[in-house]
């Protein structure tokens, strides 16, 4: 403990680093009204799990979670283009972002 | 690697979190959003992985931020709509206690070993390799996800498409 662990960087900081982004994530996702802020919390979430993985392959010295997170980044792309898409199409119809007042299935 | 390095880029991160989720205008949000992802692009540098690094910054802060603040200037969203969206801050106390729980079982998951990182090959992270697991074995995920974008990419411009 001490100076040692401030100054020399280990698989522990980043883990911690990873968490407080994925918490800035949530937090956006769950207090955020606006959709296309929600939806940039939602990526916001996916590269702290890949910040996460990218610490474990520095670790263990393999190479198996560079191509996962590449995966993943591929998927978070489709993600955000369909996400994008939706949002596009609903604010065509309700001309609204507010995920409050989208209560489509609801009513 | 540098200890002062890693908490300037860190900082970077975060700071550019907070300020994403805090900005009344998304187009601001987007912004500290790409500083966000770049100052991930530094650690990820750091931590050896050069393909991931230049995947983050040319598919990430490049292409999604851009389909991102190109959607949100098409909406051209009014004052008056953005006033509405206000923030519920309510809901951070169970964001808050979620956060913690997750620091304190990410530090001690592996609490019973040395968690410093150690040598890795000169190669680490490099194209070439990653490319070589990438084809070999995974090489199935990487087939499906190309299924995936198709299926993504028709699925986008039938629902975005104007209804006449």
């Amino acid at each position: 403990m001490g100076t040692t662990t401030v100054m020399i960087i280990g698989l522990d900081h980043f883990l911690v680093l990873s968490a407080v982004l994925f918490t800035i994530g949530v937090t956006g996702v769950l207090t955020r009204r606006n959709i296309l802020i929600t939806l940039m919390s939602i990526e916001l979430m996916l590269n702290a799990v890949n910040l996460t993985f990218v610490a474990f392959a520095r670790y263990f010295g393999v190479m198996d979670a560079h191509a996962v997170v590449f995966l993943v980044i591929a998927v978070a792309a489709a993600e955000a283009a369909v996400g994008l898409g939706i949002v596009v199409s609903v604010f065509r119809n309700k001309s609204t972002v507010n995920t409050d007042e989208l209560t489509l299935l609801r009513d | 690697m540098s200890p002062w390095l890693f908490y300037l880029f860190a900082a970077v991160a975060v700071t550019g979190g907070l300020l994403m989720i805090t900005r009344r205008n998304p187009l601001t949000s987007a912004f500290c959003l790409v500083l966000s992802f770049l100052g991930l692009a530094a650690l990820y540098a750091m931590l050896a992985a050069q393909l991931v690094f230049i995947i983050q910054i040319l598919v990430y802060a490049g292409a999604i931020m851009v389909l991102i603040i190109f959607v949100i200037m098409l909406l051209h969203l009014t004052d008056k709509e953005l006033e509405e969206n206000r923030v519920d801050w309510k809901l951070t106390v169970p964001a808050l206690v979620a956060g913690a729980v997750a620091v304190f079982a990410l530090v001690n998951a592996f609490a019973d070993r040395e968690r410093f990182f150690g040598r890795v090959p000169e190669d680490f992270g490099n194209i070439a390799p990653v490319g070589e697991i990438l084809f070999t074995k995974y090489v199935f995920a990487f087939e499906i996800i190309s299924v995936l974008l198709l299926a993504a990419l028709i699925g986008v411009v039938i629902l975005a498409r104007r209804r006449t």
